[in-house]
Order: structure tokens, then sequence, then C-alpha cells
């Protein structure tokens, strides 16, 4: 009887176990992805992801986005530069509930040259912020928007 | 997920259309008036030669079945590259695509 028991619980203690490991795993393989993308604030996710908010307004920059977008869920973006040694491209969309809609890593060799579809909730200003030999260079463009891409 | 990837002038130029839902967390069921639990990928990786040519990381704000677009230099045509998502809720999905 006791054997038993001591089995018993050797299982349930081996399952618990078990579980816990399944429900850390997936913060493991999510361990790059910044807490930039949770907050409300533009600012603070600049500072999160960047540990700066000092953008430097850049005309190198060509930021592809529609003036008007009829249909907010799906607005093509392409940001592509001249500016040398750039790291990674970010796209803010200051009035959606969290600013910071995609962030990209340019390893050396991948060009300053990517396309997205973001959503957009209403009219505003889209970012797009370029970092390269730590600066932060940005070019911003508004959008006006029919209808939203939170709503559903 | 739906991967092309083509030489031009010199450069592989990929475009990526990964099916996913793409849930903020933030839309309600029309019938039952809950709200949708979040799921959305947060991290695709593209790698070439093991070598990382691409990684994209999303919020929200990325449109369902979402659309990526870059191209890198160093590849040539019938190379392999891998790639791979990662959703909110640990879900993974990868393919591998040749270089046309």
């Amino acid at each position: 009887m006791q054997d038993k028991r001591r089995l018993l619980l050797k299982s349930v203690l081996g399952f618990t176990a078990m579980v816990a490991a399944v429900t850390v795993m997936p913060k493991l393989a999510m361990a790059k992805w910044s807490k930039a993308f949770d907050v409300e604030s533009m600012d603070e996710a600049l500072n999160d992801l960047y540990g700066s908010n000092e953008l430097i307004t850049d005309d190198r920059i060509t930021f592809k986005i529609p003036e008007i977008a009829e249909n907010g869920a799906v607005v093509p973006v392409t940001v592509k530069t001249d500016i040398p040694n750039v790291r990674t491209i970010s796209i803010f969309a200051g009035k959606n509930p969290q600013p910071l809609a995609a962030s990209f890593k340019i390893p050396e060799g991948t060009e300053a040259n990517i396309s997205v579809r973001i959503r957009l909730g209403e009219t505003m200003i889209v970012k797009a912020v370029v970092e390269a030999d730590g600066k932060l260079y940005t070019t911003e463009k508004e959008v006006k928007v029919t209808i939203g891409g939170c709503g559903g | 997920m739906k991967v092309k990837a083509k030489m031009k002038k010199g450069l592989v130029v990929v475009k990526v259309l990964a099916k996913h839902p793409m849930e903020t967390g933030m839309r309600k069921d029309k019938k039952t008036d809950e709200l949708i639990p979040a799921k959305y990928i947060q991290e695709l990786i593209c790698k070439h030669q093991d070598k990382v040519v691409f990684e994209a990381n999303f919020g929200r704000a990325i449109s369902k079945n979402p659309y990526v677009a870059f191209s890198f230099k160093g590849g040539q045509s019938g190379d392999t590259l891998s790639l791979t998502w990662v959703d909110n809720t640990g879900e993974t999905k990868a393919v591998e695509a040749v270089i046309k």
C-alpha cells in the first residue's frame, strides 16, 4: 500500500514538473521579443527598445505608406534607406493601443529595405525609425483611415 | 507559410506570407460578446546557411496573415532558406524554401 502511494505521489510530481516545463518553454523561446511591444506610449516603447527616445529626422529614409487607407486592417508599408550601417528598422503607429507595430533586425549583408502590412485603428501619424551607428533616424507620414483596423 | 525567394540583380529577394489569425486580444466575439484571446506571431526568422539574414519582431498591429518582404546579399539560386515563426502562445512553424 505504502509503495503504491509513493508511486502515485511520484507520478503526480512528475506530471506537475512536466506541465511547468511546458508553460515555461514559450517564455524562453520568446526571450528576444521586447516588452516594448506591450507599452502604451511611444516614448516608453523607444526607451525599452533602444534605451533612447531622441529621434533625428532624416530625408534619406524612403517611407512608403498610403495617404488614405480605406481599410485600416491592412495598410502596406515599405521602409527603405541609404543610411549606412543600419541595424534595425522599426515602425510606430502612435495612436494604436500599443504604438510599436514591428521591429526588424537587419544583419550585415541584408538590405535596409523591408515591407510589411500593418493595422491602424484610426487616422494617425506613422513613424519609421532607423537605427544606425547608435543613432535613431526617423521620418513620418500621416495616414487617413476610413475604417479602423481594430474593431470587429 | 508561403515563401518566394528569387535572385534579382545579385540580391535574394524574399517574400513571405504566413497564415495566422493575428488576434490582438482586444477584439470581441460578436456572438458571445467575449474577448477573443490574443494570438499573434512575435518572431519570424529567416536563415541562409545557418546565418540569420532577417529577423522580424511583431506586435499586435500586424495584419492577419502577415506579409513581409526583404532582400539580402550572398545567396545563390538553388540555395535553401529556412524560415521559422513563433507566436505568443508558443506555437511555432518552420518551412524551407529554395532560391529560384
